[in-house]
């Protein structure tokens, strides 16, 4: 999967002339995979249980929908356009509207019997629909001003100096978690890795956080941003120009958030347990007195939840909110998680896979559009690489199986 | 033993599924430390009699008494609160966990914070499969990459390591070679030395009549008769088996 990904990076940057690994387009592309990334850690547990949920897409459009209206059309009504909790409770608003939405999808499915195809099919009729009729079609904008830092932008990044405090807090996190897992097993007398083999996966980890940070923090701001921002702090512009890093943008931050939060529950926790035995094998996890019906609606309200963090940085990033957006995320989503390594039969699947592929087939896309590919042939290029990726993910597996065997 | 109260008494079960009757008032007890067989063809109704002890179905009718209390069972979570756990023939197990978790499953230890604690349940599935079967060592692989008789030990480990007073085996040794049949039968004597009441249900009499202390017989969802099989011989038990009449003698 990694290989994958550095084969794409390499290939499109030398087929486009150098214009891809740049840190300006790769922190573009960071912020525009953002979305997808965070509703297909969502989607993984759906098809980890052996479901599968086509409204994203919709459920995106209708949250943004109603966080967009929220912002710029109710709440300034009771508190007035500068109020600083617009943005959290525009927010909260869409979250409670995503997971209403995930929790009726959820009990259809778990206790009406309906299968999550036509539920979710239907849904993505239905909340397209929604979405229009809340503004009869008409786009609402602006955006608030402390909501929009969610889509990053030049507002919507953290600066160097965050970045760097970030990058040090997951290094600490990378080597705390190498050491008390080693101890741990050691604790009860298991076997563990020599030591050099965990210096070497806590090392590349943290190489690569590494890398992140100093890829953020070489993106300068436009050069009148910082003036403006130099001038606010009363900073002297010295004559050969200043230049301010972007820093993290906040999207990808929320999107590393979900990542690290759903590859908690999944891992971690008896929910997470449960949806994986839910989907190796549906009568063991009921027999084993596990309420698989709950565990269904659960699912399915995480995903709502998601849809409404991802419309909060889409709406965010557009600065709008218009009924068609998200149309087709679901395709993507799902794309990217079965590119990820999640197998439709259910049982098996990472987050941080399914992030990957988000970011593989971004890359893809963005990639292709440098090189000046019309879209049609882009869209020919992304659908062979699903069926292919997921050809090859099979042959390995098979492999792998019978190595195991 | 037999005067003693009984561990487990089904008193006229009955389940229907779309107007047929499944199984028809039958009548069943259990002591402790006793094994009882559990026989008849495919479809005689001994698995779903059964299914209704270890809640996978609700009864439309009956009665079932542990330790001479009328209880309720209505899930699988009941039937283990009651001590009753049971070895499905296909074993139920979730082939893309562990051993660890497949043993744990619904019953998962915590750490304090309240996540998983997967060394300890690693640690204690170890214990429990050194007993079952010293050579095992595939802990960190998926069940289903497990042979036959790994996977058996598996869904033993999981029924036993609980303090199960009640074990219901449904076709224990069907996927078994002779070297692991053995294995299994040699646990089950055990396991009623330490005075848990099994029932082995089974198509096949040879699979049951050398370790059960009384055999059952059921057809067409009828009980035919219990025996106790010092008395009886394999061929009595096959006729009740097949012409649905208690022997002569009894």
């Amino acid at each position: 999967m990694l290989a994958a990904l550095v084969s794409i990076w390499v290939g499109v940057d030398i087929l486009s002339g150098g214009a891809f690994l740049t840190p300006r387009n790769l922190w573009n592309l960071s912020v525009q995979t953002a979305s997808v990334m965070v509703m297909a850690t969502g989607m993984v547990l759906v098809i980890v249980a052996r479901h599968i949920d086509l409204s994203v897409g919709s459920v995106l459009g209708v949250v943004g929908m109603v966080m967009g209206v929220t912002q710029t059309e109710l709440l300034p009504r009771l508190m007035g356009y500068d109020s600083p909790f617009i943005w959290i409770l525009a927010l909260g608003a869409g979250v409670a509207v995503g997971a209403a939405i995930g929790l009726l999808h959820g009990v259809i499915i778990a206790y009406l019997g309906v299968p999550a195809f036509i539920v979710t099919l239907g849904g993505l009729l239905v909340w397209r629909g929604c979405a229009w009729w809340i503004t009869s079609g008409r786009t609402v904008a602006p955006m608030d001003d402390a909501f929009r830092r969610m889509g990053g932008g030049v507002e919507g990044a953290i600066g160097s100096g965050w970045t760097w405090v970030v990058g040090g807090l997951a290094v600490a996190a990378i080597v705390w978690r190498a050491v008390h897992a080693r101890r741990r097993r050691q604790q009860v007398g298991f076997a563990v890795r020599p030591v050099w083999a965990e210096v070497v996966v806590a090392g590349l980890a943290c190489a690569a956080v590494l890398a992140i940070v100093l890829v953020a923090n070489s993106y300068d701001l436009p050069p009148r941003v910082a003036e403006r921002i130099a001038a606010a702090r009363g900073l002297v512009v010295p004559p050969e120009g200043l230049s301010i890093a972007h820093g993290l943008a906040v999207p990808v931050l929320i999107a590393v958030g979900a990542g690290i939060v759903v590859t908690f529950l999944a891992r971690r926790t008896r929910f997470g347990r449960y949806v994986f035995a839910l989907g190796g094998n549906p009568e063991a996890a009921e027999l084993s007195g596990v309420d698989t019906r709950r565990i269904t609606v659960l699912v399915f309200v995480l995903m709502g939840v998601l849809c409404a963090v991802a419309a909060a940085i889409s709406t965010a990033r557009l600065n709008a909110a218009t009924n068609a957006q998200g149309t087709l995320d679901e395709l993507y989503v799902i794309a990217a998680t079965v590119i990820g390594g999640t197998s439709l039969g259910g049982g098996l699947g990472t987050v941080a896979g399914a992030m990957l592929g988000a970011l593989v087939m971004q890359s893809l896309q963005s990639g292709m559009v440098l090189m000046g590919l019309d879209t049609p042939l882009q869209n020919i290029v992304v659908g062979l690489v699903l069926v292919v990726a997921v050809w090859l993910d099979r042959l390995y597996r098979s492999r792998t199986l019978k190595g195991a065997a | 033993m037999s005067a003693a109260q009984p561990l487990v008494a089904m008193r006229g079960m009955s389940i229907s599924f779309g107007g047929i009757r499944a199984v028809d008032d039958v009548s069943l007890d259990l002591h402790a430390g006793e094994v009882v067989g559990l026989l008849g063809h495919n479809g005689a109704g001994k698995s779903t009699f059964i299914k209704m002890l270890s809640g996978a179905y609700r009864p439309d009718a009956g009665e079932i008494r542990i330790d001479g209390r009328t209880v309720t069972i209505d899930s699988p979570r009941d039937a283990r609160r009651h001590g009753i756990e049971t070895i499905y023939q296909t074993l139920a197990l979730a082939d893309n966990l562990d051993a660890a978790a497949n043993l744990f499953l619904g019953r998962e230890l915590r750490t304090a914070w309240g996540t998983l604690d997967d060394v300890a349940m690693e640690a204690e599935t170890r214990q429990v499969m050194a007993r079952l079967n010293p050579h095992f060592v595939k802990f960190k692989e998926p069940v289903r990459a497990l042979s036959g008789g790994q996977r058996q030990a598996v869904a033993i480990a999981r029924a036993i390591h609980f303090n199960a007073r009640i074990l219901i085996m449904d076709e224990p040794t069907a996927a078994l070679g002779p070297q692991e049949t053995k294995q299994v039968a040699d646990l089950i004597l055990q396991l009623k030395r330490e005075g848990i009441g099994i029932f082995l249900i089974s198509h096949d009499i040879h699979d049951v009549f050398d370790l059960a202390d009384r055999v059952a017989v059921m057809k067409n969802g009828k009980m035919v008769g219990t025996v106790p099989t010092r008395s009886v011989t394999k061929d009595q038990v096959l006729e009740m088996i097949i012409l649905g009449t208690r022997p002569e003698s009894q």
